[in-house]
């Protein structure tokens, strides 16, 4: 089997909440790898800590409040990222990790055309020349389908549309070339038909570059239609992972079932919709034993007390005692 | 048939400037007692306008609202505050429409005393009434909003809309900010209500997932006109407008084996101070039909097929895409 290309290893990132009162324990010992070439959906709903993973992938938590704690590992290609000088890690960040968040207005400086914020990774990174890098400004917005690049390169953020914003954002990140691209609800904040054009343009670019992908997204839909593997998230824990497939046939843990069963369909009218009773937990009080257990319609006593492991066998696992012992499952299930 | 409880007739409202921006330009809509017509558009659709024009929180450009007979448009300051009884709306973003210096129990009184509907005695009993109705312990009465959740946040939005006994309410995206687990338990409170209290929703959406759960029929926007509408069933299976069908298509499923074939529209959706000549979609349309009469003439809403109640402003709904 090949290497990761990222290995997460029991991620701790915490942050101290306002006045001090309270540790807020937002990502609290995630483990994942992710494999060169493939789309590695992460999901869950606010507060799961999918965000908190992938900033603290970067270091790009703000200290203090947050703090990654010790014995966390971030290893990319075998070298510790949370061990890293600032220089090295500068060398990584923005060239061979790249991201693109939610929000492409608030992610581009509006006083820079997109021309110059594309070029200043290139700049930084490989040394071009400001016309070798303009060059390749124009060439990355050809890449990400914006149209008349040569005169679009010389405009501000205000003057694109939100589509195109977004592409922008993409061209920025992928001018360096990453190993990885994290892309943090690219589309979550666009229009459904320009969603469907950027989340083809992702798929187009990793096959034509060849990176991986690590996709936050709360929507199942759009993991169902990009991922090759899911992580799935909740109270700052990944409760299963599994490949997209296996997961979607055969989720076994009760929140992804939740999930699945909450989400309205539209090839289908169900005349209720099956919710998550309940909230999610708060940060500074995780609910003892398994996270999910105040929600859960499966729990028993041990689940109250003891914190199921991550359980299964190879390739699909899930946080719940369910695993070992599925007998307890009430009404039939899917497992 | 029985009449309509809201009849939109012909609704435009420009907002100045040059040129003037086109938020809605010419919608006709009706919606029978007790049903849910689904209101559906992508940004800049006019959708939301709509809603807010009709309750005259912005005053139309031209048209005419007519609310259980009375026109809207016409009445004054008194007569209008009278009728806001009888229509109310939920917003998307339950914590920019609560006050955050009001408790949950000032903001649920506020309208109760506006319109002097319960006395001093029984305010207290009828905000826990109202708090139960939309599923949250009474004890959350003496909260501020920002100690509520999203979800919590929402229902106490929706129990001030309930609180004047309003016959109609406008749902504008009232689940388009919360997680998924929350969505599904605030649009089953949304149904469940309306079949206690017989209301009927305008519901404002961007997804059409959601409306196909809630909505009896539905109309979709484009660039502030109705592209087709139809009872909710037909639309899902059987959409006639190329924009219609481009925007089902895009929806991702939640199925990682789903064959559907996804159209993808080319280019942004145009300004609405700036709509292309003709059909308004003509620039992004895939229509294989498409042509010079898209480019020039702007298609009327009009029934295409065997349904009455399915219309689609296209010149070319009926041929395959």
């Amino acid at each position: 089997m090949t290497e990761p290309l990222l290995r997460v290893r029991d991620l701790k990132t915490y942050f101290v909440t306002e006045h001090g009162r309270g540790t807020a324990r937002a990502v609290d010992g995630v483990s994942f790898e992710l494999y060169p070439g493939e789309t590695l959906g992460i999901v869950g709903e606010s507060g799961c800590g999918k965000t908190v993973t992938s900033l603290s992938i970067l270091r790009l938590i703000p200290e203090p409040p947050g703090h990654i704690r010790p014995g966390s590992v971030i290893e990319f290609e075998g070298r510790n990222l949370l061990a890293l000088a600032p220089p090295d890690l500068r060398a990584i960040r923005g060239n061979q990790i790249a991201m693109i968040f939610q929000e492409p207005m608030t992610s581009l400086n509006p006083v820079f055309t997109i021309g110059d914020q594309i070029a200043e990774a290139a700049i930084i990174h490989q040394h071009l020349s400001r016309k070798a890098a303009r060059a390749r400004a124009v060439e990355m917005l050809t890449l990400v389908g914006i149209p008349d690049p040569a005169e679009r390169v010389d405009q501000y953020p205000h003057q694109l549309s939100g589509g195109m914003r977004q592409r922008v954002m993409i061209a920025m990140a992928l001018v360096c070339h990453p190993k990885v691209l994290i892309a943090d609800e690219p589309t979550t904040a666009l229009d459904v038909t320009i969603q469907a054009q950027i989340l083809e343009l992702l798929g187009r670019l990793q096959e034509e570059l060849g990176m991986a992908v690590m996709l936050i997204t709360h929507d199942l839909g759009v993991v169902a239609g990009q991922a090759d593997r899911v992580v799935v998230m909740y109270a700052g824990q990944v409760v299963e992972t599994a490949p997209t497939t296996a997961l979607f046939d055969r989720p076994l843990h009760p929140y992804t079932e939740g999930l699945m069963a909450a989400v309205p369909r539209i090839d289908v009218r169900k005349s209720r919709l099956q919710a998550i009773p309940g909230q999610v937990p708060a940060a500074t009080a995780w609910p003892s034993g398994c996270r999910f257990h105040p929600r859960c319609p499966h729990a028993w006593t041990k689940c109250t007390i003891e914190e199921p492991p991550l359980l299964g066998d190879g390739d699909h696992t899930a946080r719940c005692w369910l695993v070992q012992e599925p007998a307890r499952r009430k009404g039939g299930g899917t497992a | 048939m029985t009449a309509p409880l809201l009849d939109i007739q012909n609704l435009v409202k420009h907002y100045p400037g040059r040129p003037p921006v086109r938020a809605v330009d010419g919608v006709s809509l009706t919606i029978a007692p007790g049903e849910t017509l689904g209101l559906v558009g992508e940004s800049g659709s006019g959708k939301s306008t709509v809603g807010r024009t009709i309750l005259r929180l912005q005053e139309p450009t031209a048209g005419r609202v007519l609310f259980d007979g009375e026109d809207v448009f016409a009445l004054a300051t008194a007569p209008l505050r009278a009728l806001r009884r009888r229509m109310q709306i939920v917003f998307q973003d339950p914590y920019s429409s609560l006050n955050p210096r009001m408790t949950v129990a000032r903001t649920l009184r506020e309208p109760l005393e506006i319109h002097r509907l319960a006395p001093p005695a029984q305010m207290d009993a009828r905000v826990t009434a109202l708090l139960e109705e939309v599923g949250l312990d009474p004890a959350f009465a003496a909260r501020y909003p920002h100690e509520l959740s999203g979800g919590q946040r929402q229902r106490v939005g929706i129990a001030r809309a309930l609180s004047v006994e309003p016959r109609f309410i406008v749902c504008d995206e009232p689940v388009s900010a919360l997680d998924v687990s929350v969505q599904a338990q605030v649009l089953n409170l949304l149904a469940d209500l309306q079949q206690k209290r017989r209301l009927t929703y305008l519901f404002i959406a961007h997804d059409l997932a959601v409306v196909r759960h809630i909505a009896d029929q539905v109309a979709v926007m484009y660039l502030g006109r109705i592209v087709e509408r139809a009872p909710a069933a037909a639309i899902y299976s059987a959409p006639r407008h190329p924009y219609t069908r481009a925007l089902l298509s895009a929806v991702p499923e939640p199925n990682p084996r789903a064959t559907r074939a996804r159209i993808v529209l080319s280019g942004d959706i145009p300004s609405p101070a700036h709509p292309p000549a003709g059909c308004p979609f003509h620039p992004r349309c895939p229509h294989p039909k498409k042509n010079e009469r898209c480019r020039t003439e702007a298609p009327a809403l009009r029934v295409t097929g065997e349904s009455p109640a399915h219309l689609a402003a296209c010149h070319f709904a009926e041929e395959p895409m």
